[in-house]
């Protein structure tokens, strides 16, 4: 778990207090819409596979050609490998390729609704535009980062949803029934709490299926995350619930003939909600880094749908590690996400104690 | 000692619930350990019952786990099947090696956490305050599996450290202080990955109970007698702070055994993490349901051993919960 201080502004300098929250979920929510627009702004399909062209390092952007001359649009030469030669690459200088704005290329599909072939950038054809470097496929890693972020980010949101609401719902009902049912409930949690959360996940991992399609894959990945997360949730969830439940004006609610449904949507939810935004950003990024772990491991995602983590997984052959940097963008990536996330929960945070007080 | 007698119960009650629990999930997986071996045209059906039955794979899962309580009795824990062993030889000595790498980062972690906390606290607002501040989110932000394998191509690249395993090659020909030697280099860098994993979360942890308490009225008066700073931060704040930085210290527990997981796999540290998942892998419901069980025996000690401590370090505590 996060360590969570709750020492004012002491992680992002960004923006008016109070009004953080907003610029940080905004900022969250741009980049994860943009993932959904993976199609559009990778230049090319992430499954294609050049297999001549492994680990090829990333495609310069140029601006003056050889003869001296200074283009205002950039662009690239084609990539050339000297025979005899396994690892250098080298750049043909005969012939440039400008990199052109909206240009026609590798079909797709967004959000499983719009087909286009229309690129955010790319070149004519002719060449390959690796900026970010190929993998050992000779697969554009730029356009997997983009795919994989689909996969990754999402698993973060949509895992943090599933545990939260679990964990809401259990912890709501345990709080407000109390009694047996709070027993019952609070003491499975207690379990689930008791286990290391890397260790459970994997146990958990272990009752599904080894070997599983790509497709499934995310959701089976995204049930275990969600299986594995709601303890915390709830048991927070349900001593919010209980104190809210013997504040004065819930008692006088109840008093005039209150039904529990109305109790709970009117009185109590408000009360959590607040804090269970704060729990959702803190687990978004655990969830994150839930994904690409397993994935990792190759127990998540599996090829050719890229993610985060098993684009990672080549770095664990150590001639991939110690030579080819680009192949640590996914997990460099994470850093600033999870700040984000970070600053987003530190955010929430002083606003909820704000409220309280 | 009722206190801690209570909490010793306690923590068996859970473990029994854990495994319960864990076998219920490991028992709820699809395929077992044979399924692989049926492919092999090799292997005869009968053979393939043959083993099912010496396995109890065709057991109802209460039988089953009834089996295996008896089988704890005897000390086995069960039975492997991808090592043709009971699993309880097999679990020690990949617990001692992962109690090697955790134990030397709590402490480390716990040795630079305390003075860099403490002296943050006492300039907040400072420059050093602000350093400490930024080098703690910066590394609070860099997940468990990247710091893995950014050391190990630094390993890689300066070649001055081992990149994997616990021991070299010769290691059985080597002198007991070689063998020592060799050890330590290969654990170097798992442990600084734990260390490096576990710190910022101290760092504000520390610095923040100690700001609670450096406003407190006594404080004042302290330094109004005129009592030395240090003194008075070492001394009197700290030992006013210490408590929830103990039960932080059984906190941090689960934390670390998790990040000791992806460490160890990456590493290739013969640890439970990498048993854990090489169980997973090979569908071994036994090896799996007792890493989980030692991994939540390791946790459950922690949580002992940080009571242990507030017993001994606050007396209020003593009255209430007895």
């Amino acid at each position: 778990m996060i360590g969570h201080t709750g020492a004012p502004g002491w992680l992002w300098p960004l923006g008016g207090r109070g009004r953080r929250y907003r610029l940080l979920l905004g900022l969250l929510g741009v980049l994860h819409v943009s993932t959904l627009f993976a199609g559009f702004l990778a230049p090319a399909d992430p499954a294609t596979q050049n297999r001549d062209l492994p680990f090829a390092p990333p495609t310069r952007l140029h601006f003056v050609d050889p003869s001296g001359r200074l283009h205002l649009r950039p662009f690239v030469y084609g990539l050339a490998r000297p025979s005899g030669d396994l690892e250098g690459y080298t750049e043909d200088r005969n012939r440039i390729y400008p990199v052109r704005f909206f240009v026609r290329g590798a079909p797709y599909r967004i959000a499983g609704l719009v087909d286009s072939d229309r690129h955010l950038f790319g070149t004519d054809g002719g060449t390959h535009l690796f900026l970010l470097g190929s993998d050992a496929y000779g697969r554009d890693q730029l356009s997997r980062f983009l795919y994989g972020a689909q996969i990754s980010l999402f698993a973060g949101i949509l895992g943090a949803g599933l545990s939260l609401g679990t964990g809401m719902l259990l912890g709501g009902v345990a709080g407000y029934y109390g009694a047996w049912v709070d027993e019952t409930i609070m003491r499975v949690a207690e379990l689930f709490l008791a286990l290391p959360w890397m260790y459970l996940l994997f146990a958990v991992r272990m009752a599904l299926p080894l070997r599983i399609e790509p497709a499934q894959a995310f959701l089976l990945v995204l049930a275990v995350i969600g299986l594995i997360g709601w303890a915390r949730p709830a048991r927070l969830i349900r001593g919010v619930v209980l104190s809210a439940k013997q504040q004065d004006y819930v008692v006088a609610a109840r008093g005039l003939g209150a039904s529990d449904t109305h109790l709970l949507r009117r009185h109590v939810l408000p009360q959590v909600l607040g804090i269970a935004l704060t729990q959702a950003a803190l687990l978004a990024p655990q969830y994150i880094l839930a994904e690409v772990t397993l994935s990792f491991f190759g127990l998540g995602v599996g090829e050719p749908v890229p993610s985060w983590g098993n684009m990672l997984a080549s770095l664990q052959r150590y001639d991939v590690l110690s030579s080819y940097w680009w192949m640590f963008v996914p997990g460099v990536a994470l850093i600033p996400v999870f700040l984000l996330y970070y600053a987003l929960a530190d955010a929430l945070h002083q606003r909820s104690a704000a409220f309280s007080r | 000692m009722p206190y801690l007698c209570w909490r010793l119960g306690h923590g068996l009650l859970v473990l029994i619930g854990v495994s319960a629990l864990s076998f219920l999930l490991a028992g709820a997986a699809p395929g077992s350990f044979v399924d692989e071996l049926k492919l092999d045209p090799r292997i005869s059906p009968t053979t393939i019952s043959a083993l099912r039955d010496r396995y109890g794979l065709d057991q109802s899962l209460p039988e089953k786990y009834f089996h295996w309580l008896q089988s704890i009795a005897r000390g086995e824990l069960g039975f492997s099947v991808a090592y043709n062993s009971p699993v309880g030889p097999l679990l020690w000595p990949r617990a001692r090696n992962t109690l090697l790498l955790a134990v030397p980062a709590t402490a480390l972690a716990w040795l630079i956490a305390v003075p860099v906390g403490t002296w943050t606290a006492s300039r907040r607002g400072g420059w050093a305050d602000r350093i400490a501040a930024g080098a703690t989110t910066a590394l609070l932000g860099v997940p468990d599996l990247l710091l893995g394998l950014g050391l190990l191509l630094l390993a890689v690249r300066t070649g001055s450290f081992p990149t994997g395993g616990m021991v070299s090659l010769g290691y059985a020909e080597l002198g007991p202080s070689e063998r020592i030697k060799d050890v330590i280099s290969h654990f170097l860098l798992p442990v600084t990955a734990l260390t490096l994993v576990t710190l910022p979360v101290l760092v504000r942890h520390v610095r923040a109970s100690l700001l609670d308490v450096l406003h407190a009225p006594f404080i004042q008066a302290a330094r109004a007698i005129g009592i030395s700073e240090r003194r008075l931060l070492f001394r009197h704040a700290l030992r006013a702070a210490a408590n929830p930085l103990i039960s932080l210290l059984g906190l941090s527990v689960a934390g670390l055994l998790s990040a000791s997981l992806v460490v160890e796999t990456i590493m290739s540290w013969p640890g439970l993490g990498l048993l854990l998942l090489e169980a997973v892998v090979a569908r071994d419901l036994h090896l799996v349901v007792g890493a989980v069980m030692c991994s939540t025996v390791l946790l459950i000690a922690g949580n002992l051993l940080a009571d242990g401590l507030l017993y001994l370090a606050d007396p209020r505590i003593r009255p209430e919960q007895a």
